[in-house]
């Protein structure tokens, strides 16, 4: 894992002197909340339906056990008992109070955290595969390269007033597991003929009113150019995307309009340009990165094989592992979705025990994922069912990764001051009604997700299943869809027809599986048996 | 009836004009009829709110009610964690919000 050197460290420090300053110029009235607003928003403090709200930054989703210890106990020192994992590999606290803010700030940065980058029209945290340096199937480990870019666009000068947000993914795998092609730039780690490693570059995806997928801009970035490639992207940007809507500002409406040909040139003018100017660090300091992303040590000799006598235990390896590239070792993910719980809400105690599993049996390391659960990367097989039993006694040992219980969800009007509709107990109900073992077997994949409002934060329009809370006059409504994804075979949600109140949403998503199973030919998920007969079965079903 | 709400500066917590001051319980509310902008600038002015806003609401036997279901949720709190609303004791007390 990248461990800070002494200018990261001070960049952090400094920071939080500078924003605890604030804090007490806010309280004694030196300045307004107009003046405050985008200070606090900067180091990730929002204001929220019943309090504030603190996002902490977590790049790439990748933490340590001390980091992971710290957040469960900064959930019991100053919230109230829990943490919310988002759909951006961060965690939210929902009860924060200003006055101890800094104080909290500075907890964090004891162990190299902070909440720059978790707010505002910025280069937001960036974000990479749950499961990279484990994954059997990638390419390289993606993270030197995501802890590069974050170091490059960390309180870059010429992007902290973007047009609007802007959110990178890099991922260096076939199967996409960051929904890539939904940010405002993908970058996929590849290798080309000559058996290089370079970057994939997509720009203009998103999601939000206007969703899109990002086309692909460059197949090939040489490593030594990647960074020099990236603000060629961000300058067109932040050049040309629209300051006069913000609802038109995002970089997806700049590719969409001026159509993706003319972005790449305008792109490739700039980055001839640029490559003129000095600006890309040298790959001396991408190995420095990346020595901080070598293998753990390995036990060579770990045993293959794994006891899955335990029934319950076998359904969890089978619903919650992933292969591993090392022998010996399988990734673990620990959902937190529980029937009938709030997706990606962890209790206090849950998080330091999720933090002593990483440290004891994943050298020391753990993922959050973009599904709002936490995965142990590198566990031995040996270790496994001790890892699942004492997930399992802390109510975390549920067994649904991508399945229809494994809801995206995000928080809603329960606590959003953004949302139309409450997500979560949309979420709960499904769940429940899925809740059982056979049901989820009998269903397979199927990856629900609910937004409260068009910012799908929930990532509904991704979603086999998606569903969208919207206000109709006053009345929580929710339209659904179907046939989106945010792997590989990235597509988007298209919406049935009217929506339904919260109970009829719920009948609607079984009656939708119903077709589905009654049509499902061979090893078909949902979402291959909806593209293969379309719409109208399911609508027929939903509304005859 | 008109109700004024904001937040509190320290805390973040929901707070609801009594007519003499703030409360947390939306039931403590008072009608400011057309005086809301006043308030705002002079409450927010002195610190002891800010985010101030003014909404509608409906008083009967029972209470304050503010119109929208965004407003009964930061009146109450989360639905779906009673345990961290204002009445925590109270199982019926979603079905005020919805």
């Amino acid at each position: 894992m990248y461990k800070y050197d002494e200018y990261d460290q001070q960049m952090v420090d400094t920071r939080v002197a500078e924003f605890r300053d604030q804090v007490r110029r806010r309280i004694s009235g030196e300045l307004t909340e107009d003046q405050f607003k985008p200070l606090r928003l900067q180091n990730g403090l929002y204001l929220q339906l019943h309090a504030y709200m603190l996002r902490v930054a977590v790049p790439y989703g990748t933490l340590n056990s001390v980091q992971m210890r710290l957040l469960g106990d900064i959930a019991d020192k100053y919230d109230r008992g829990y943490g919310h994992f988002t759909t951006r590999q961060n965690i939210q606290y929902n009860w924060i109070k200003l006055d101890e803010t800094p104080d909290i700030l500075a907890e964090l940065a004891t162990v190299e955290m902070h909440a720059i980058q978790t707010s505002g029209n910025c280069i937001r945290n960036i974000s990479s595969d749950q499961f990279a340096g484990a994954a059997a199937d990638e390419i390289v480990d993606p993270r030197p390269y995501a802890e590069l870019l974050r170091q490059w666009s960390s309180f870059h000068p010429e992007f902290l007033v973007l047009p609007r947000k802007f959110k990178i993914a890099v991922i260096a795998s076939e199967k996409d597991r960051a929904a890539m092609r939904l940010h405002d730039i993908g970058i996929k780690m590849v290798k080309n003929d000559a058996g290089e490693i370079g970057a994939q570059f997509y720009a203009g995806g998103g999601m939000g009113r206007t969703p899109m997928i990002a086309p692909m801009i460059r197949d090939f970035v040489p490593l030594d150019q990647l960074i020099t490639f990236a603000e060629a992207c961000l300058r067109v940007y932040n050049r040309y995307g629209r300051r006069d809507n913000k609802y038109k500002a995002r970089i997806k409406i700049l590719v969409h309009e001026l159509g993706r040909d003319e972005y790449v040139r305008q792109v490739e003018e700039e980055f001839a340009h640029l490559l003129t100017q000095p600006i890309e660090p040298p790959l001396a300091e991408l190995e420095r990165i990346k020595a901080h992303f070598t293998n753990p040590a390995f036990d060579a000799g770990a045993p293959d094989d794994l006891d899955i006598s335990d029934p319950d235990f076998r359904l969890w390896v089978e619903r919650n592992t992933t292969a591993h590239k090392a022998p010996g070792y399988i990734i673990a993910t620990i959902s937190l979705k529980p029937v009938g719980g709030i997706p990606g809400d962890a209790t206090a105690d849950q998080i330091r025990l999720m933090a002593d599993l990483g440290r004891d049996y994943s050298f020391d390391e753990l993922r959050v994922t973009h599904s709002q659960n936490i995965v142990l990367p590198h566990v031995k097989k040996a270790d496994l069912y001790t890892v699942w039993k004492a997930l399992d006694e802390a109510g975390i040992g549920t067994a649904n990764i991508d399945t229809v219980g494994d809801i995206i969800a995000c928080p809603g009007l329960d606590y959003c001051s953004l949302a139309n509709a409450r997500s979560i107990p949309v979420a709960q109900k499904i769940s429940e009604r899925f809740g059982s073992a056979q049901k989820q077997a009998e269903i397979g994949e199927l990856k629900l997700k609910i937004s409260g409002c068009i910012n799908a934060c929930g990532h509904h329009h991704a979603g086999h299943i998606g569903i969208l809370g919207v206000d109709k006059k006053g009345v929580e409504n929710y339209q659904l869809s179907f046939g989106g994804s945010e792997g590989a075979d990235t597509s988007l949600a298209k919406i049935t027809g009217p929506g339904f109140d919260e109970d009829g949403v719920v009948d609607a998503v079984e009656k939708a599986t119903q077709v589905y199973l009654a049509n499902k030919q061979g090893e078909e998920r949902f979402l291959d048996t909806y593209r293969r007969i379309g719409m109208d079965p399911f609508k027929e079903a939903i509304y005859g | 009836m008109k109700i004024l709400t904001g937040n509190d500066l320290k805390s973040g917590a929901v707070i609801w004009w009594t007519g003499v001051g703030w409360s947390l319980d939306v039931n403590d509310s008072a009608d400011v009829a057309d005086s809301g902008a006043a308030l705002i600038a002079r409450e927010e002015g002195v610190q002891n709110v800010f985010a101030a806003y003014v909404v509608d609401g409906v008083k009967d036997e029972t209470g304050v009610r503010p119109a929208h279901i965004k407003e009964r949720i930061r009146a109450l709190g989360p639905t779906v964690r009673l345990d961290l609303t204002l009445k925590p004791s109270d199982p019926q007390a979603v079905n005020w919000v919805i």
